[in-house]
């Protein structure tokens, strides 16, 4: 559905992209994952036809991104990082402002967004600009909905709202999946990954890895251990400092303890108590953000 | 943690916009050297404690004294003694990294030699001491946030507030943020914490959760697992914040 090839875009001096292909399939919830400045945006924004990429090309649906453009935006609904609707239109006058800009009308697409309309309904003469968080989300995704797109682009649609309405966002995405349309969305919430049917994972504008969730934690390979004492700074430093570590990083409320090939349980129990920790060491599950900081540490 | 030494003692704090209740009545104490994180669902009336528990904002009702001050009465003398961290703006894009020092130093009083000292002991702890000449804006996100903690920490408050500032930050800088909070709560200085990333509320010593403007759980994390039979802190959470 959507092809990325060999794209690079840079801002000035900075390489925001560097040579970035992905192929997204058809009717797929595809994440794209990577913090600030990673160059998510970058790259959503050149999809939806909004920037020019330097190098490569782009097309949705087999229409080009660049040459295109104008079959582009008919096919795609684009929901961006900051909130884009306008302040000083209610709810009700957004959607249709939305809906009449492409040629169509609320009416005639209702069925697309009712279930996430409807929890937005009773405020539908609120100003825009006065909801909470987790409303305007729902709102901008009607308003993205609204002519019908094939292809729905969701720059971090979940950053900055809380638990609770992110956990809620994810649900209507798995639903909007089953009417067919294809979903390409970013977020820097690591956990968010399994939410997702394929993902990649991003860091200074290059693709570090692709593949569904559970297979790029499979892949990942290194043990875990998790690990805690009563004191949990003292022991994240103490850990550091010792040379059988490979990696140790604070997950939680454990930390998350990788070491060398000949070191097993009872030397890492050894260890902590030789400096006067009450050990808890058992073996765990690595998640994306092991595998995240273990592929930033090689790049 | 030091339980002797109360830095934030609440009682029966209301806060009404009009007809609504952002704030209705919370009672809590925050002490010397604790990691306190502020949960709560968006809307739920976290900033809006954080705003009057800062000085700048006059509670409708309820007792509060910060660092022993009144916020009704000593809201200026709070201000000097707090440390503040917002997530949307902490420091100036087109100074320097030492003109920002200068400035907030200039701001708290602090004289010339003791800011070159503390400038000095600011950047090794930063552990980046040649991007001192450079302009704020072009350091990544968090570069600038683990400097902005520092800032708001460099005039020795009793306590610092951080609004979110983790939001968006690569997991390897995040937990690199999270070691300058522990050092700092070593040190003895308050942490007052709010965040959307869960794990994070793992790291504090207590947490409090808001919903509708009230007080619905505090205690240690671990506590509030077992309370609510779950996993994670994002499980008791969801529990808390959904019924």
């Amino acid at each position: 559905m959507i092809t990325i090839k060999n794209i690079s875009k840079s801002c000035g001096k900075v390489e925001a992209l560097r040579d970035v292909s992905l192929n997204i399939n058809q009717n797929e919830i595809f994440g794209l994952i990577g913090p600030d400045g990673a160059g998510k945006t970058t790259l959503m924004r050149i999809l939806v036809s909004l920037l020019l990429p330097d190098k490569g090309s782009a097309s949705m649906g087999g229409v080009d991104v660049v040459k295109q453009y104008r079959q582009i935006r008919k096919i795609v609904g684009y929901m961006p990082g900051r909130f884009s609707l306008y302040h000083d239109l209610s709810v009700e006058e957004n959607l249709n402002f939305f809906a009449s800009v492409f040629g169509t009308t609320v009416e005639a697409n209702y069925y697309l967004v009712k279930d996430i309309y409807q929890q937005l309904e009773p405020f539908k003469t609120r100003r825009a600009g006065k909801l909470s968080g987790g409303m305007k989300q729902k709102l901008a995704l009607s308003c993205a909905l609204i002519h019908k797109p094939e292809v729905l682009v969701l720059d971090e649609p979940t950053t900055g709202v809380d638990a609770v309405s992110r956990t809620e966002f994810w649900d209507m995405l798995g639903k909007l999946k089953q009417s067919g349309i294809t979903i390409f969305v970013s977020t820097p919430y690591m956990d968010e990954a399994s939410r997702c049917d394929r993902v990649a994972l991003i860091q200074g504008g290059e693709i570090m890895t692709v593949d569904q969730p559970a297979r790029i934690v499979e892949q990942y390979g290194k043990r875990i251990w998790n690990v805690k004492s009563a004191e949990t700074y003292r022991l994240l430093n103490d850990l550091k400092a010792w040379e059988s570590t490979t990696s140790v990083y604070p997950f939680g409320q454990y930390l998350h303890l990788s070491v060398d090939e000949s070191t097993g349980k009872e030397d890492i129990i050894a260890y902590m108590q030789s400096q006067n920790h009450e050990p808890y060491v058992y073996e765990g599950f690595s998640i994306i953000e092991d595998v995240f900081m273990d592929l930033m540490g090689k790049q | 943690m030091d339980t002797s030494r109360k830095i934030i003692e609440v009682q029966n704090l209301v806060k009404k916009f009009g007809h609504f209740t952002a704030n209705d009545n919370l009672t809590f104490d925050v002490f010397g050297g604790e990691i306190f994180g502020f949960l709560g669902a968006n809307g739920a009336g976290k900033t809006t404690a954080m705003r009057i528990l800062c000085g700048l904002s006059k509670p409708t009702s309820g007792t509060l004294q910060v660092n022993g001050f009144d916020v009704y009465t000593q809201s200026e003398k709070i201000k000097k003694t707090i440390g503040y961290m917002s997530q949307k703006f902490s420091l100036y894009e087109d100074l320097t990294v030492a003109e920002n020092i200068r400035f907030y130093a200039g701001i708290y009083g602090i004289g010339y030699r003791e800011r070159r000292k503390r400038q000095q002991e600011l950047l090794e702890r930063l552990k980046m001491p040649e991007i001192k000449n450079q302009l704020v804006k072009s350091l990544p996100l968090g570069w600038r946030q683990k400097l902005a903690f520092l800032v708001a920490v460099m005039h020795n408050p009793g306590i610092v507030f951080l609004d979110e500032p983790t939001g968006g930050v690569d997991p390897v800088t995040r937990r690199q943020f999270w070691e300058l909070i522990y050092e700092s709560a070593a040190r003895g200085v308050t942490v007052f914490v709010t965040t959307h990333y869960m794990d994070e509320a793992e790291y504090c010593d207590r947490v409090s959760i808001m919903v509708d403007g009230k007080i619905e759980a505090l205690d240690t994390p671990r506590k509030l697992m077992e309370q609510h039979n779950a996993q994670n802190m994002e499980e008791v959470f969801l529990h808390l914040a959904r019924n």
